[in-house]
């Protein structure tokens, strides 16, 4: 803890108060992207494949194209450079070329005058399809190779990553008790109610502009220069405040890509709302993912080593998959004391909308195969489960066997304050049958260490414009997904210049207009915008200073930027008003601006690898879960919530409140109810592969009846690398619900369910098992694993890096795409070939015949 | 966005305007009610009606009132008027409970009467949109030649999930239904069908106008339990619908159960003939419960998985019969509150 | 009008209707296949009103129809004819928030925003109606309208207060706003 940062005098951080943004979205003003409507806007729907994996043979859109009122129609070979969030999976194409790969893959689109129009002229459209044998499963993508879903990896295995941090098996033999459980966490969805929109217009200067419910303005503009061969120069991309992200609007979408190639070619304002349905088959949702947790502990519970493997069930396409494979194993050693670590994880091709971030990305898995273990170690042990996880934390301001750098750690107060609340001691293990009390912990990232494409630059940037009315206006990419980005904007910017945060005028989410954020993703806006905002906010107050000081002749230093005003701390009725104050600045400078920009800091861990995990600050959070189990039926009622979050510093109590109950409430749909289901139909009728249910009535999503009571408890403990102490609150405080839960069923009921979610038909499953007293999986497949990268940990000698790496190239050059150094003109020259050597889907594609 | 397909809309003002419209327009004629079951279809097209014959401005099908020894209800009555009604409350436990716990408030606020006898029966390889059933090939119920839940079966499995129909048939209670040419009047039990397709016997050109329910004679009581995942929104998994004539501190001389969600109509449990002449010792409800959630079959075509239903089968037929014994359904447990919930605000 | 089917859809696309909306005379010409909801967003410009779903299943587009909450998503605007319709847009009093809308605002009810109009509107409906609701009473009129950022707590609280509100600003005590 900083002592200099926790007895700072703050005016606006910390109190409790009304978001910038809340005028208008209470008044129905904030205008979400389907809100957008444009003069002459045309109307785009997409014709979605009706087979799992196929080979398109031959796709005739003529019917489509001379209906009546439809203007445009668009297949693949309109849009044939492929794209992919993350550099090393540029798979996706916006309108697939030759093959689909899940039911639900985008085949054509429509333009017309309106979308019923649109939609009716989907019918005109004859696609032939060869159809091809699908994967279903994990298990499936590891024993079956042929035919692949896609042309890299091997066969339908995405990625296998291994790491060891020390002799892991070395210290599991000498462990007291070693432990093994395989454990399964079901794929959910992000179901945010706003489905994904976007708008695209051709400026009357000819650029392009695209409006989108994106958490990611940023990737997305990058994938449109790819995409469409121009340059980012003549791209601007609006976020659009989002109704609600939660990591499912994270990727750049094929339908963002159509309706800005339409745009372009009609030279209309062209827009598309995806149906609930499709917002389902965008997905990118939470993996499936199969656990094996081994950990030898020594006698009084303490952890020696831990062995980790994860098989992740990744979907169609790479998405953000590989950053996904290592974070099932990056931050296990975050929470607890882990002296020797190794992981291993295998992401596997399925015929499934793919999958990617969603709140906690790959961390909640592993999380909760760990809080469940730690569970069933404190039964065997005799010890109780709040102490024995109070007896081995993480410690503060130290690297983790991983080269994790850990800050401040709240943890062991967050434990200590949900255990008084709930009266955890008089519950757990004493109440009657069918009650019970569980807890867990967990640890999360304020913001990823590196950016999606490696580069130099700065992470977040904001800019500062100041005027002789006292008007502060601030520039900022970042992405107001629901979380309250801009008002943590406002709230530095207002707090540095003394001013309210109503007074300052705010630009975000606009790429043209605002200095690069990399977007609303792993919890990172706080810390790294904040550290950008106060960086510009001082840098305009230092200026204004100067001149005041000279006109009041009071020295800089003593000054107070307070209540709108500047003046001498000594003589507080010495000084001007805060608009008099900017004039004077004004008058002695020039036009006032200023940026601030903010970089992570360099990494301790240099393995391959080791670029995921690493994060300026870690959050912390402890919860206690009350449930009542009914035997009979299994029934399972959350009845009271207690939740504690370290989050550093709280810039405001009121939206830090709202994303940890919030979180609460992600989490308990995941613990209880929520899962991206699949069926496959009888092989000998036709094996299609669907989603079960792709809408809101059978994805359930719990109502303001399934919502227990919860408290709350934030934990401030300032921590350096934060904005005035400041770290993540979005995403943490999900991930220890649901093992609390399952934790909380097994105190109950005394049976363990492994799995989410823990539905009645589980828990009367495992009731029923007199021998086991458990439901979940049985066993982890055998996975051949490459050869792991060794890294002695911190404290045997190691230096971050693997004894056993081949040398690596400095990447930064080569991976940087060059249409984000290059300001050039359209079209892009260099884009295609691009295309060419990363590892596209298409090889060598046997195009499709088109008519149109 | 999700949008109907085009149709032609009609809005009737009198009852035989309405049945004239629908007789005309033959099987391209469809009739609105509160719109929460059809417009949905129509979205998903499930239903693709040519013609549209709204109800909502047909005089009289709002009306309520005593009729001798019953009471009738219009049909075009919504389920928050219904349950609003303080005689409803009161009198036919099991209907108000029903309706109380159809979809959500907002539902209830436009779905009606009618409209929930009427309901489509669902199964989740037919409740999607059309390009996830162009996936499947389509099913038989509509556009296909399968029935999914039971490749090899001639019938379509989709399963009534009505809320208020086993209700109703618990209390005794019949439809009035009109045409062109006059009216009359079935039990209600005689106006469901064991078929996914063909659920009701209504006849294409009647209109449902009135239901027709018993006043109960002292000594009645009866109750409706409900089986889903969430309080709210989802339709019925299970439910049991039970009604008893017992007079105070003597045995039951009367009684009806009655399932919903198991086929494709509420189910009668003749069970219930069991609980005749006892004072519903929890011996007496084991066996009934037991006896009748043999009849709960369930198909993999809802929520949850089959095993569990049938299991909670079981217990829901128990519980219901526990509270007309007296118990407090609070004492249950979560899922007997669940089950058993009671009243919304309005 | 006609009763006869054998006229193609197309030949009468168009529905002319009178209403009120927000308290003001409207008259509209729209596509018939039209929901209020799409009546609303497209032919009247009032975007306030959400879509999640379309099919009944999520709350968002939540309007007043006659003091009632509805789903404008399954409620054909033909039906409308001479209803009253309040969405969102007119629950302030000119500049001045809706008690309701001021403690939505303030108590952290509204986070992404997106079925902040459909909750508003339920729970105005509420306030006029049951003056003095239970939290209970707040639950099962919300439950019809999902959210997935707050967890829902906050929206109890806010409307609490506003009923709070309300209540100490009316001498009489019992009326609600809107």
């Amino acid at each position: 803890m900083s002592s200099r940062i926790a007895a700072l005098d703050l005016q606006v951080v910390g109190k409790p108060r009304r978001r910038v943004d809340a005028r208008a979205k209470v008044t129905g003003q904030t205008r979400f992207a389907d809100d957008l409507f444009l003069p002459r806007m045309l109307h785009c729907k997409l014709l979605r494949s009706p087979h799992p994996h196929a080979r398109i043979r031959r796709i005739d859109a003529r019917a489509a194209v001379t209906a009546p009122g439809v203007k445009l129609v668009l297949t693949g070979v309109d849009l044939p450079i492929p794209y992919g969030i993350l550099p090393v999976s540029q798979d996706e194409h916006a309108l697939c070329l030759n093959r689909v790969r899940f039911v639900g893959d985008p085949v054509a689109a429509v333009v017309a005058v309106d979308e019923q129009t649109a939609c009716e002229a989907l019918d005109g459209i004859r696609v032939d399809y060869e159809p091809l044998p699908t994967i279903a499963d994990p298990e499936e993508a590891l024993t079956t190779p042929q035919p692949r879903i896609q042309p890299y990896g091997d066969g339908n295995v995405h990625k296998k990553v291994a790491l060891q941090f020390g002799e892991v098996d070395a210290a599991m033999a000498s462990a007291d008790r070693v432990f093994e459980d395989i454990f399964f966490y079901e794929g959910s969805t992000h179901l945010a109610i706003e489905q994904h929109a976007a708008l695209a217009a051709v400026d009357p200067d000819g650029k392009l502009t695209l409006w989108s419910s994106t958490q990611t303005p940023h990737y997305v503009h990058r994938a449109l220069s790819r995409v469409l061969g121009i340059s980012p120069a003549h791209i601007r991309v609006i976020a659009t405040p989002n109704g609600g992200g939660f990591g499912g609007k994270s990727d750049p979408f094929n339908h963002e890509i159509v309706v800005a190639k339409a745009a372009m070619l009609l030279g209309r304002p062209v827009k598309i709302c995806l149906t609930r349905e499709e917002v389902f088959y965008c997905h990118r949702g939470r993996h499936p993912v199969l656990m094996k947790l081994v950990t030898g502990v020594n006698g009084d519970g303490r952890i020696v080593a831990m062995d980790l493997q994860t098989l992740l069930d990744g979907g169609a396409y790479g998405s953000y998959g590989v950053a996904s494979t290592f974070y099932t194993g990056a931050l296990q050693t975050v929470t607890y004391e882990v002296p020797r670590y190794r992981f291993r994880g295998c992401r596997v091709f399925t015929n499934k909308p793919p999958c990617g971030p969603k709140r906690g990305h790959g961390t909640p898995q592993p999380r909760f195969a760990q809080e469940i273990q730690l569970d069933k170690i404190a039964v065997a042990l005799g010890r109780d489960p709040a102490e024995l996880r109070k007896s081995q934390l993480a410690k503060p301001h130290a690297l983790t066997a991983n080269y994790m750098r850990i800050g401040t750690m709240g943890l062991g107060e967050c434990i200590d304050r949900v255990v008084a609340g709930s009266g955890w001691k008089n519950k757990h293990g004493k109440l009657r049958f069918g009650h019970g009390v569980g807890l867990a912990c967990s640890s999360y990232l304020c913001g990823a260490g590196l950016p999606i494409y490696w580069n130099a630059l700065p992470h977040s940037g904001v800019q500062l414009q100041l005027d002789r009315s006292g008007r502060v206006a601030a520039f900022c990419g970042a992405t107001e997904i629901g979380q309250g980005s801009d008002d943590v904007l406002a709230n530095l910017v207002a707090e540095v210049l003394g001013i309210d945060p109503f007074d300052i005028r705010l630009v975000s989410g606009d790429t043209d207009l605002g200095p690069v954020d990399l977007g609303s993703y792993s919890s990172r806006v706080t810390l790294m915008m904040g550290h950008a905002a106060l960086q510009a906010a001082e840098r305009a107050r230092d200026l204004i200073a100067q001149a005041v000081s000279a006109s009041l002749e009071v020295p800089a230093s003593r000054l107070v930027f307070a209540g709108r005003r500047v003046f001498d701390a000594e003589a507080p009725a010495r000084g001007v008003s805060f608009a008099e104050a900017v004039q004077r600045g004004e008058a002695m400078h020039g036009t006032l601006g200023t940026t601030g920009s903010y970089t992570p800091p360099e990494s301790a861990a240099k393995y391959k690898g080791g670029g995921v995990g690493p994060s300026p600050a870690y959050s912390y959070s402890a919860c206690v879960v009350e449930v009542q189990v009914q035997p009979e039926t299994g029934w399972v009622e959350v009845e009271k919530i207690w939740i504690a979050h370290d989050i550093g510093r709280s810039l405001n109590p009121v939206l830090a409140r709202g994303q940890v109950e919030g979180s609460v409430y992600m989490a308990l749909g995941e613990a209880l109810m929520e899962e991206m289901a699949y069926r496959r139909l009888p092989r000998h009728l036709s094996g299609v592969l669907v989603h079960k249910f792709p809408s809101l009535l059978e994805y359930k999503s719990p109502t303001t009846l399934e919502m227990p009571e919860v408290i709350t408890y934030l934990v401030e403990n300032p921590d350096e690398a934060g904005p005035l102490g400041a770290k993540e609150v979005g995403q943490g405080p999900l991930l220890p619900v649901m093992p609390a839960v399952a934790n909380a069923v097994y105190d109950a009921v005394g049976v363990r369910v492994d799995e989410v979610p823990i539905t009645p038909e589980k828990v009367l499953r495992a009731l029923g098992d007199r021998e086991s007293r458990r439901c979940g999986p049985k066993s982890f497949p055998f996975i051949v694993w490459p050869e792991p990268l060794k890294v002695a940990p911190p404290w045997e000698g190691g230096d971050g890096t693997a004894v056993n790496e081949k040398p690596r190239r400095r990447k930064e050059g080569v991976l940087m795409s060059p249409d984000v150094v290059q300001p050039g003109l359209a079209p892009h020259p260099s884009t295609p070939e691009a295309g060419q050597k990363t590892e596209s889907s298409e090889s060598s594609p046997e195009m499709p015949e088109v008519l149109r | 966005m999700m949008r109907c397909g085009r149709f032609h809309y009609h809005a009737p003002r009198t009852l035989r305007d309405a049945c004239a419209m629908l007789q005309d327009a033959g099987s391209d004629g469809m009739l609105l009610a509160g719109g929460t079951d059809l417009v949905p279809n129509m979205k998903r097209r499930q239903q693709t009606p040519k013609v549209v014959i709204s109800l909502r401005h047909v005089a009289g099908l709002r009306d309520a009132g005593p009729d001798g020894n019953r009471v009738r209800l219009g049909a075009m009555l919504t389920l928050s008027d219904l349950t609003a009604k303080e005689e409803v409350r009161a009198r036919h436990t099991a209907l108000f409970k029903a309706a109380a716990q159809v979809a959500t408030p907002h539902l209830r606020n436009m779905g009606t009467l009618g409209g929930n006898l009427c309901l489509d029966t669902r199964c989740n390889y037919y409740d999607q949109n059309y390009e996830w059933r162009k996936a499947i090939n389509f099913c038989m119920k509509k556009a296909g030649e399968i029935c999914w839940v039971a490749p090899s079966s001639r019938r379509c499995w989709a399963i009534s999930s009505t809320d208020t129909a086993p209700a109703l048939i618990a209390l005794g209670a019949e439809v009035a239904l009109a045409t062109r040419d006059g009216e009359r009047t079935l039990g209600v039990a005689d106006f469901c069908r064991d078929d996914g397709i063909q659920y009701l016997t209504r006849n294409p050109d009647e209109i449902l106008t009135q239901v027709l329910l018993p006043i109960p004679a002292p000594g009645e009581s009866s109750t409706y339990w409900k089986l889903r995942r969430r309080g709210s929104f989802d339709f019925p998994v299970l439910s049991v619908a039970a009604w008893i004539r017992r007079p105070p501190e003597g045995r039951v001389e009367a009684a009806r159960l009655v399932l919903g969600s198991v086929a494709s109509r509420p189910v009668i449990a003749e069970a219930a003939a069991g609980l005749v002449g006892t004072t519903l010792s929890e011996d007496v409800i084991e066996a009934v419960a037991e006896e009748a959630s043999r009849l709960a079959k369930p198909l993999d075509n809802t929520d949850f998985s089959l095993g569990w239903r049938k299991k909670a089968a079981r217990y829901l037929i128990t519980g219901a019969l526990r509270e007309l014994r007296g118990d407090d359904p609070q004492t249950l447990g979560p899922l007997a509150r669940r089950a058993a919930e009671l009243a919304p605000v309005g | 009008m006609s009763a006869s089917g054998g006229v193609t859809p197309r030949a009468e696309s168009r529905t002319r209707l009178s209403l009120r909306v927000n308290g003001e005379p409207v008259e509209v010409l729209f596509e018939t296949y039209k929901t209020l909801l799409e009546v609303l967003r497209e032919d009247l410009g009032l975007t306030g009103t959400k879509h999640g779903c379309e099919l009944g299943e999520c709350g968002a587009c939540t309007v007043l129809v006659d003091s009632r909450p509805v789903l404008s998503c399954l409620l054909l605007a033909a039906e409308c004819e001479g209803s009253h319709v309040r969405t969102v847009e007119g629950l302030a009093q000119g500049a001045c928030l809706h008690p309701i809308q001021e403690t939505f605002a303030d108590l952290g009810a509204a986070q992404c925003g997106y079925c902040t109009p459909a909750m508003l509107m339920t729970a105005c409906a509420l306030l006029e109606k049951h003056p003095s609701p239970s939290r209970g009473d707040i639950r099962q009129a919300l439950s019809g309208v999902l959210c997935r950022c707050t967890g829902y707590l906050q929206i109890f609280e806010a409307v609490e207060a506003a009923e709070r509100r309300i209540r100490e600003n009316s001498p009489g005590g019992s009326e609600g706003g809107g």
